[in-house]
């Protein structure tokens, strides 16, 4: 029993179908506690007021956005070293959730910016790099859509990602040289002894928890999906040469 | 190798190449931004490293459809595949002449458009040396980007999309080179840093660029 078994699109489907169901109630149950949680029964920070709550969809959000990438990395580079086709697949299906996070963080960003550095937009080595992962994402995804041939658009998306990586990094610190930040630095890290309050630590906790789960439900169920419409083409394709 | 370079420079040149396509919307791009911004020549002073390095990164973008593209079209991208010679050779001589005939003469043609943009006087001799320095590297990116899109009907668009972002960081360092140079701070660690760029496409992308191709000769 090998991890590669999961491979098989038949085993695939089988393990997922009792997976995806309760990682969307956990997800579920996680992000509504940590919102509640965060958005009631914390109290505001006393200098950032209210806003400070924003906090617990920014950063979920913006993690996941850097988080799909890596993960969409690792299975255009199993697909193309093992050529198996699930993690093409699973690639594909995270590619619209990774450009939804990154979204998402922009946009609560911007929303919290206002009020607090009095823009919603600044030309900030952070806020500049998650822009152009969006839109390393778009080109992603658009290539995705213009190649008709499946196998052809798997290789060339993943070459385009491993490609993609090493520049997404490289302009990471580009933009480092280029302008000095407003954003602040990383406040959550495994090796300090105390990053934020635990009082917003707990609620942000269950938050991102429940934000990589519904990434996890996500990605299978689009992988499905992706599967279900694979064998969908086959046997239409099947019936007509019949 | 030569061959493929000495005909590549030599379709380029000759009519219906579009040889003076890049060089003419350089100069158009730069007429034009003095119209959009007004004709204030502190502002343009300003402004004018920047504009200098946009416009010739999308010069450059303009022709890169044709590197693969016209010889996918007639067939010869094939026989050029079948050839001895490794697919990794010919991405990058492809690179080359593409640089030979966009890069090499936006670079040269930058000062003397600077002085329409009012390019403080120390900022020529930075200006043709970033640009000499990281306009290889546009080529050899847009190669690459010109592989992965050859096998599309109207892949210009898409094109432009994959690739620009890729140019992000050549673009940084090149136009913060050009400012160090006017504002006389040292612009060696930008230039060095660019020089590192353009070298570590040279060697990596025309590997990924065969990779794209023998998937879509395929």
């Amino acid at each position: 029993m090998s991890f590669w078994e999961y491979a098989n699109p038949r085993r695939f489907m089988a393990v997922t179908d009792r997976v995806v169901g309760p990682s969307f109630v956990l997800a579920g149950v996680l992000i509504t506690t940590g919102l509640i949680w965060g958005f009631f029964f914390t109290p505001d920070d006393f200098r950032q007021g209210s806003t400070v709550k924003i906090i617990y969809l920014h950063v979920p959000s913006a993690m996941m956005a850097i988080n799909i990438w890596i993960m969409m990395l690792v299975t255009s580079l199993v697909w193309l070293i093992r050529r198996h086709h699930v993690s093409a697949l699973a690639a594909k299906a995270a590619a619209p959730i990774g450009v939804t996070m990154t979204l998402i963080a922009l946009f609560t960003g911007a929303v919290w910016g206002q009020p607090m550095w009095g823009t919603y937009w600044a030309w900030d080595p952070r806020l500049t790099s998650f822009l152009i992962l969006f839109l390393f994402y778009l080109g992603y995804m658009a290539l995705w859509a213009a190649i008709e041939d499946p196998d052809t658009a798997a290789d060339l998306t993943s070459i385009l990602c491993l490609v993609g990586s090493v520049f997404a990094l490289l302009s990471r610190y580009a933009v480092n040289f280029w302008n000095q930040g407003l954003h602040q630095g990383a406040s959550l890290s495994l090796d300090k002894e105390e990053n934020i309050s635990d009082v917003f630590w707990f609620p942000l906790l269950a938050c991102i928890a429940g934000f990589i789960l519904l990434f996890i439900a996500l990605v299978l169920l689009r992988t499905r999906t992706e599967i279900r419409a694979r064998r969908l083409h086959a046997i239409t394709l099947r019936e007509r040469s019949a | 190798m030569i061959h493929i370079l000495t005909r590549d420079l030599r379709l380029a040149i000759r009519a219906g190449g579009g040889f003076g396509l890049a060089l003419a919307f350089f100069l158009i791009l730069v007429v034009l931004v003095p119209f959009g911004i007004g004709p204030d020549a502190t502002l343009l002073e300003i402004v004018a490293p920047g504009i200098l390095w946009v416009g010739a990164l999308l010069a450059s973008l303009l022709s890169l459809d044709r590197i693969f593209a016209t010889d996918h079209e007639d067939g010869s991208l094939e026989l050029l595949a079948t050839a001895p010679l490794p697919l990794e050779v010919l991405v990058a001589t492809k690179a080359a002449a593409h640089w030979l005939t966009t890069g090499l003469p936006l670079t040269l043609a930058a000062p003397v458009l600077g002085i329409l943009l009012n390019l403080p006087a120390g900022g020529h001799f930075w200006l043709t040396m970033s640009l000499l320095i990281g306009t290889p590297a546009l080529s050899m990116i847009g190669a690459f980007g010109a592989a992965l899109t050859v096998g599309l009907k109207r892949g210009g668009l898409l094109l432009s999309l994959l690739v620009l972002p890729l140019y992000v960081p050549t673009l940084i360092f090149g136009a913060d080179a050009v400012r160090r140079g006017i504002d006389g701070f040292g612009p060696q660690t930008p230039l060095t840093i660019l020089a590192g760029i353009t070298l570590g496409t040279l060697a990596l992308l025309p590997f990924a660029g065969a990779g794209a191709l023998r998937v879509n000769l395929r």
